[in-house]
């Protein structure tokens, strides 16, 4: 099946998402779309699904226009998409989950049975192998995204639509998953893979489009390019692909937790007795698949989980801090960039500068006066131009709301009114998601001075290159157990998603 | 641009609610354009008609103040009702039992009670929802009907003057009256219950500007309400925060009872409240949540209750019950607004 | 205390119950689809008036309680378009339509009746009738089937739901779009569309729910005749954990608490031998529906969208 999309337009507000795209996507290839993150590659797909409307443009489905309103015009069409962030029902099980939208039986009476049996033969078909009994809250992320591949095949796609697919597995998840994809092509099915990942793109892809800033850039077969070339197209400048970061001089202990275990309210264990220390001046990284317990970990150490459920010991500088609350760990010096800026980090219809109090609000320099109470307006203002001069937070306007600013803007202001504390330990969790390159390579800078000017970091990423480039000791996570820990200067991927997976480096 | 928008839309919001509150009238047999013009007419006289619309205002503006703090914090008081029927009872039970104190100290006493009894009735769903995490609708609604039993109760079991047929208590010492507003400016005279609390209202306003803008507090309670999430990682304790926040709420309904004990009728009534608990709703949303806003909401819906009695009185068909009719309207059309609000993101 | 536990209080109970069951299970369908229902209250008056308007003019209690249905789902489509098109703030809109009917059930009877907020009495052959009525029963048999049909109406009503939400499409649509509604959207499901549904069809039996208080179990519309009972049902509602059998058994509990306070008037004395006063068994059910959230909520799994406008663009 062949997609064409031809001058397609789409603007959100201010924001120009897309900016009259064309793209040709061959039948029956692997083609990538890369991009960097904000180019506007989610967006012309989830146009070609039916997500979005452009605001003109069209679309051409085997050489004929075609009007794709909503995700059923695309699935009448036979276009399917796996999103980024996995669209299931999670209470509903397997079955309910596939044929949702398309149920068997009649309006009277819904029969699963029928719709077991077939996905059973797809499944078998493609081997992907599901239960089709299972409930999707149970599945693992590897089998819940076979689900939603699934949901596509069941509807008789020709041409799949997978966003980031690779963000969440094991680097031999990712080549059990290319072996699925090739499948496909063989069955002449066209797959379109939206990532951000180069090496991925050069393994598995027959041809790429390159966009930036919601334009295409350039549309190449693979085999005539190689990384350096669609980093320099994604970015418009030679990239430096890994940071320049000087040895580590590690100092005293700082952070050390024994035996930490944390259960969940529904009884199962997110953190298996873990064990590990981070000294002034270096930086520990933590990789792993989220999921693992990596979350759990960092707002453990935050004091964000409630005491009832952390077992095990943890010390400041040789202090316990198990009993303080998280404002007294803050006070304490520990600093914490969560993962989900937007969830815990911001608040979002609030102004920048009373987001860059956020924390330390209710103690002088924001306080001042009588017993304390009054918010110093004046004070409060420098902190804030401190932290967005500093920071290159843009537009540098503190009195606008946080929501207005750019991912990676306001991942630099967070940065930077956490640094500012200052403090002795960074908890520091995906740093760099949904954060442009120019952002990137700014954030990756500061925590390696901030590691330098003493501070110790525990640094949690997916983004494999990432942790393996800024950390100086790297351990990996699996099953809410320490599976190892690795020179990341000297181990290879695989042996890191080895580990991963639970084996043994 | 903002300040057109807080502007623009409440205003929106008022004049549709209208035109289908005129619609409704001209359904149920009357002219719309005579019912609006008795209910928006009788306001503006002097000295009766502003005297009534401000004593009118000054309970809307206690239970304005009330509901925009709750929401402030993400929270949905809904039993400003309960709250003000407490706290009123509490001040009329301070009144009775230390009559003959000095007004200098009897005075701050009541209004101590009305504020203590509003917050304590106030933080029950605080608790419960802290807690518990039930909801503080529920609660809060379930809270006004056991206020009004709770109360009715001591009223016509303890405190009522024996042989009066009326559902009221005995009356407050003198020394717990507050002055009337008639004493203080000429040509007002002393019938007109516009009394002190006016001037408390006034303050209070002022007071719940500085507490939310300007203090650490306020910033914790906001914070609280736009995003729990983030507050907590920023060290807030929510469960801190819902308490207090609906105590603060509960507290300003409560002074509802300063009003209406110590300045209008000097001692308990029982149901008393015109619907003042829910009033307060659309005040609030009307007035944006932000202190000035509800003033100036609150002084509509004042001028629409002193208009409701002549439209009782002098139309055929329709009752003072358009009144109520119109303050949901309100509440519907701003909420509905709030969808434009939300333009713009990226 | 024997005295209390007789017959007349499971007929009490049943009585009782009816109103939050047609009323709770109204609230299912809403909020199953993600849309949270606060206007229980207002829907039920809205059906309680017209049902007892109509039935005085036709003469008719089937008329009056198919006029109550379409009336409280005119309101209810009123709550939806601005909940869903408008995308307010659903607890707010709800409170709106509830102090509507604090109003507007008395303007309409001030003009239809020229009455403060009632409407005139119904003669009682033309209230809706009770199974003894409708069915050939030998007269010895007659007092167990004293049940009216709308209470008996009421199970067929959560047996159906109970079918209706996990073996027909409708069923599943609308349980997806309550949990997920983007992935209900990416499945290609008109989720706003399904929201509507949910919600106008939740005013269809809350308003029956009225009906059977103006017409079922008393004979004229008052005031605020709901007393609350909207909000009782919607308790229930969460502590049934939003699963139609298990709702109508929390409406049964609160429906007995009911019957049992009222029971308990006159009958359960103070110490002192004089009469609990009024005021006190009257708190009872609020104060029941109190404890009874704080017990359970916790254990409580809301549908995963609930409260959540749908906004695709955001």
């Amino acid at each position: 099946m062949k997609l064409e999309l031809r001058g397609i337009t789409k603007r959100f507000g201010a924001v120009l998402a897309n900016d009259h795209l064309d793209i040709t996507i061959p039948p029956g290839t692997i083609h990538a779309i890369v991009g960097e993150n904000g180019a506007g590659k989610s967006t012309a797909m989830r146009i070609a699904y039916g997500f979005y409307t452009a605001d003109s443009g069209e679309i051409l489905v085997n050489d004929q226009a075609r009007d794709i309103r909503a995700p059923r015009d695309a699935i009448a069409l036979g276009i399917g998409m796996v999103h980024q962030h996995f669209m299931l029902v999670r209470p509903m099980t397997v079955t309910e989950n596939i044929v949702l939208g398309a149920e068997p039986g009649s309006a009277m009476s819904l029969d699963l049975r029928k719709a077991a049996a077939g996905i059973r033969a797809l499944s078998e078909e493609f081997r992907l192998a599901v239960d089709p009994d299972a409930v999707v809250e149970d599945l693992s992320v590897g089998q819940q995204q076979r689900v939603e591949l699934l949901k596509a095949l069941y509807r008789r796609a020709g041409l799949l639509i997978l966003d980031e697919p690779t963000a969440v597995l094991t680097p031999q998840e990712v080549d059990e998953f290319f072996a699925i994809l090739r499948r496909m092509r063989g069955q002449g099915k066209t797959v379109i893979i939206i990532t951000h990942k180069l090496s991925e793109v050069l393994a598995i892809s027959d041809n790429v489009t390159v966009m930036r800033d919601g334009r295409v850039v350039g549309q190449v077969k693979t085999s005539e390019t190689d990384a350096a070339a669609l980093a320099r197209l994604m970015v418009g400048r030679d990239v430096l692909l890994r940071v320049d970061k000087p040895a580590a001089q590690p100092g005293a202990t700082v952070l050390a937790v024994r035996d930490v275990t944390i259960t969940a309210r529904d009884g199962a264990r997110r953190l298996d007795k873990v064990s590990f220390e981070v000294r002034a001046g270096e930086i520990v990284g933590v990789a792993g698949v989220e999921g693992n317990g990596q979350t759990e970990l960092i707002e453990a150490l935050a004091g964000l989980l409630p005491g009832s459920q952390v077992s095990g010991s943890m010390s400041l500088g040789g202090r316990d801090i198990r009993e303080l609350d998280a404002r007294r760990r803050r006070e304490a010096g520990i600093a914490h960039v969560p993962e989900d800026r937007h969830r815990r980090g911001l608040l979002l219809d609030f102004s920048l500068w009373e987001n860059a109090i956020l924390g330390v609000h209710y103690r002088a320099p924001a306080v001042s006066g009588v017993g304390g109470v009054l918010l110093d307006q004046a004070a409060i203002q420098r902190r804030a131009d401190l932290v967005i001069r500093e920071f290159d937070v843009r537009p540098p306007n503190a009195s606008l709301p946080a929501r207005a600013l750019s991912g990676g803007n306001q991942q630099k202001l967070i940065i930077g009114r956490e640094f500012e504390l200052p403090p002795a330990l960074l908890l520091i969790s995906q740093p760099t998601r949904g954060v442009d390159i120019g952002a990137i390579e700014f954030i990756h800078r500061k925590i390696v001075a901030l590691r330098d000017s003493g501070c110790a970091v525990l640094l949690v990423s997916a983004e494999l290159e990432e942790v393996t480039a800024l950390a100086d000791r790297l351990l990996v996570l699996h099953n809410g157990r320490v599976a190892g820990e690795v020179d990341p200067s000297r181990a290879t991927h695989e042996e890191i998603g080895l580990l991963m997976t639970g084996g043994r480096a | 641009m903002k300040v057109l928008r807080d502007l623009l839309f409440p205003s929106m919001a008022v004049l549709c609610a209208f035109l289908a509150g005129a619609l409704i009238v001209a359904l149920v047999g009357d002219s719309p354009v005579e019912t609006y013009r008795l209910l928006l007419g009788s306001a503006f006289s002097w000295p009766d008609g502003i005297g009534y619309t401000l004593f009118f205002a000054t309970p809307l503006i206690f239970t304005g103040l009330a509901v925009a703090v709750a929401l402030r914090g993400g929270l949905l008081n809904i039993g400003a009702e309960g709250q003000l029927y407490v706290a009123a009872f509490a001040t009329a039970w301070i009144g009775i039992t230390f009559a003959n104190l000095p007004a200098v100290v009897l005075v701050p006493l009541c209004c101590v009670a009305a504020i203590a009894a509003g917050a304590a009735w106030g933080a029950i769903p605080g608790l419960l929802k802290a807690r518990f995490g039930s909801h503080e609708v529920i609660n809060t609604i379930m809270l006004n009907f056991v206020a009004v039993a709770l109360v009715g109760y001591l009223t016509q079991y303890h405190y009522r003057m024996p042989g009066d047929p009326i559902m009221e208590t005995t009356p407050i010492g003198s020394g717990a009256h507050i002055p009337r507003l008639g004493a203080f400016i000429p040509g007002l005279p002393a019938r007109i219950p516009l009394n002190i609390a006016f001037l408390l209202a006034l303050l209070s306003c002022w007071l719940v500007y500085v507490l939310l803008w300007k203090t650490k507090w306020g910033y914790e309670i906001r914070a609280t309400g736009q995003n729990p999430a983030a507050a907590e990682y920023g060290g807030v304790s929510i469960r801190k925060e819902v308490v207090l926040t609906m105590a603060i709420s509960g507290a300003l309904a409560g002074m509802v009872g300063i009003n209406e004990v110590l300045g209008y009728r000097y001692r308990y009534y029982d149901g008393f409240s015109d619907n003042y608990g829910f009033t307060g709703i659309a005040v609030a949303l009307l007035g944006r949540n932000h202190p000035f806003g509800v003033v100036v909401a609150a002084l509509l819906f004042a001028v629409l209750q002193r208009g409701g009695v002549p439209v009782d009185a002098f139309t055929q068909l329709v009752s003072k019950d358009i009144v109520l009719i119109l303050q949901a309207l309100v509440i519907l059309f701003v909420a509905a607004e709030a969808a434009f609000r939300r333009g713009g993101r990226g | 205390m024997r005295s209390i536990l007789t017959l007349s209080l499971v007929f009490s109970t049943i009585r009782l119950s009816t109103p939050l069951v047609w009323a709770a299970i109204g609230g299912l369908y809403s909020e199953r689809s993600g849309v949270i229902n606060i206007a229980l209250e207002g829907l039920m008056l809205a059906g309680a008036f017209t049902a007892a308007a109509v039935t005085f003019y036709t003469r008719s209690p089937w008329a009056g309680v198919g006029a109550a249905m379409i009336a409280a789902a005119f309101f209810a489509l009123l709550l939806a378009v601005v909940c869903i098109r408008f995308k307010a703030n659903e607890v707010v809109a709800g409170t709106g339509i509830n102090m509507l009917f604090l109003g507007l059930p008395a303007v309409l009877s001030g003009a239809l009746f020229l009455s403060s907020g009632s409407t005139p009495q119904i003669p009682q052959d033309e209230l809706l009738p009770t199974l003894s009525r409708l069915l050939p029963i030998a007269p010895q048999w007659r007092v167990l089937t004293d049940v009216s049909i709308v209470s008996f109406l009421a199970l067929f009503v959560v047996g159906l739901t109970s079918y209706v939400l996990y073996r027909t499409p409708f069923g599943l649509r609308l349980r997806a779009v309550g949990e997920n509604p983007e992935a209900a959207d990416a499945a290609g499901i008109r989720v706003n569309r399904v929201r509507y549904a949910g919600v106008v069809l939740s005013g269809v039996l809350a308003g029956v729910g009225g009906a059977y208080l103006s017409i079922g179990q008393s004979s004229l519309f008052t005031r605020n005749m709901t007393a609350g009972r909207g909000y009782i049902a919607l308790a229930a509602l969460i502590f049934g954990k939003w699963r139609p059998v298990q709702t109508m058994l929390a409406c049964v509990l609160f429906g007995f608490a009911d019957a049992l306070t009222i029971q308990m008037q006159g009958v359960v004395k103070l110490p002192s031998g004089e009469d609990v006063p009024v005021q006190f068994i009257q708190m009872i059910p609020y104060i029941v529906t109190i404890v009874v959230l704080a017990g359970f909520i916790g254990h409580s799994r809301a549908p995963g969208a609930l409260g959540v406008p749908y906004d695709k663009e955001s």
